[in-house]
């Protein structure tokens, strides 16, 4: 599915991109940021922190939208987004949006 | 055989407080916690944590400055949010967290005042002086978060855990009703009762900045996952499975009747802002009433 244009008002918003930062040695493994994070950017990664826990890690560094939902659910002040920039609205974004969700994108499935 | 032990160093002071250094400051939010107080003592997949940063975030949106906000905190695992902010803080003995916060809204008006402190805290020990604060009308901020027992001293039944659940003192299931906080709180006479779980961050955040606008008593409960000592005997799973369960059965309806906000163990959990009215608080009628009278009969023995 193609769109003949873009939305009218697309010069008025802005897609921001985030910088996921990861403070290893505070994680205590709960998983709440790798369960809850809405664009599925993050995983639990294979190596162990000082005190034996998986702490998470970032599947696609493109995926962050800078939401701050990590940063709010973290019990442990682990995890933080950075805004990196605001990039404009392109064609690509909003055919990307509209089959993120769909059946056939397995790109942000979870394993 | 010869064991060789590793060489006794004597604790060094310097490179203790070099790491202290170090570790603080690598998160945004680190700004409003003590030095050296992180990791805290929360088991892993508590929501306390969850809490807290809710609470700093809504300062921080809010703009509020550190001089002008305090903590009141009573006995428990709630309790030790106290320790880890650094601001003016104050830990108090168990269940009197209202009456010292009492004093001190009404002799420092200007002061946010927030009580943060467990359900055993505020509605076993603390209950009689929660219910006269709300029936007062203080000028105090609440949050009560409730995980359904007594975590800290090792998972026992509280005046909040539901019928049949399992705790390490009700090992056949409990047989006494819980609170229905909200419920109790309107009934007292609070002007802002809301309940979120730790699965809503932003709600709660919203929530708590426009308890600092309110004036009077406002109470907030937030419901916790406690693995250790709730989710444990109950099969709930870890925190994170409870935050699942959270997920998939809590509803949010702002301005439902509270007295339908009752929690049953692995029930439906309603959410949401339920009270938000406006009652004169007690300074005000305190100043209108007394103060106004005992001026005007002063004036009269004058003249």
């Amino acid at each position: 599915m193609s769109f003949w244009r873009l939305p009218l008002d697309s010069e008025e918003h802005s897609i921001p991109h985030g910088k996921i930062n990861i403070i290893k040695s505070r994680c205590k493994g709960c998983g709440f940021c790798i369960e809850f994070c809405p664009n599925g950017c993050l995983r639990e990664s294979k190596a162990f922190n000082e005190k034996g826990y998986h702490p998470p890690e970032v599947i696609d560094d493109t995926g962050c939208v800078d939401c701050g939902l990590c940063t709010l659910i973290c019990p442990e002040f682990a995890i933080f987004t950075e805004l990196q920039e605001a990039k404009k609205i392109t064609e690509e974004d909003i055919q990307k949006v509209t089959t993120r969700f769909s059946r056939k994108d397995t790109r942000y499935r979870k394993p | 055989m010869k064991r060789h032990f590793r060489d006794i160093v004597p604790f060094d002071q310097d490179s203790a407080d070099r790491a202290i250094e170090e570790g603080h400051g690598l998160h945004p939010l680190d700004e409003y916690l003590k030095p050296g107080r992180i990791p805290h003592i929360w088991c892993p997949g508590c929501g306390l944590g969850v809490v807290l940063t809710t609470y700093i975030e809504a300062i921080r949106r809010k703009g509020i400055p550190v001089d002008k906000c305090v903590v009141v905190s009573g006995i428990g695992c709630t309790g030790r949010v106290a320790g880890y902010l650094d601001m003016d803080t104050y830990h108090t003995t168990h269940g009197r967290a209202i009456p010292f916060a009492t004093g001190l809204a009404l002799v420092r008006p200007d002061l946010h005042v927030t009580v943060f402190s467990g359900d055993g805290d505020l509605f076993a020990i603390g209950g009689n002086h929660l219910i006269h604060g709300a029936r007062r009308n203080i000028n105090l901020n609440v949050i009560c978060v409730n995980n359904f027992n007594y975590g800290m001293t090792g998972g026992q039944a509280g005046p909040t855990t539901p019928v049949d659940a399992r705790t390490s003192t009700t090992p056949m299931g409990n047989a006494e009703p819980g609170f229905n906080l909200p419920h109790l709180a309107h009934a007292s006479g609070a002007v802002y009762v809301a309940r979120w779980t730790t699965f809503h961050p932003r709600q709660l955040v919203h929530s708590i900045t426009e308890t600092f606008d309110k004036k009077g008593f406002t109470f907030i409960e937030v419901i916790a996952p406690c693995p250790t000592g709730y989710g444990r005997p109950n099969k709930l799973g870890s925190g994170l499975e409870e935050m699942r369960y959270y997920k998939e059965m809590s509803e949010v309806r702002n301005g439902a009747d509270p007295s339908k906000a009752e929690i049953r163990l692995k029930g439906k959990i309603l959410c949401g802002t339920f009270i938000n009215v406006e009652r004169p608080d007690f300074l005000e009628t305190y100043n209108n009433l007394v103060i106004a009278k005992a001026q005007g009969r002063d004036k009269g023995k004058a003249a």
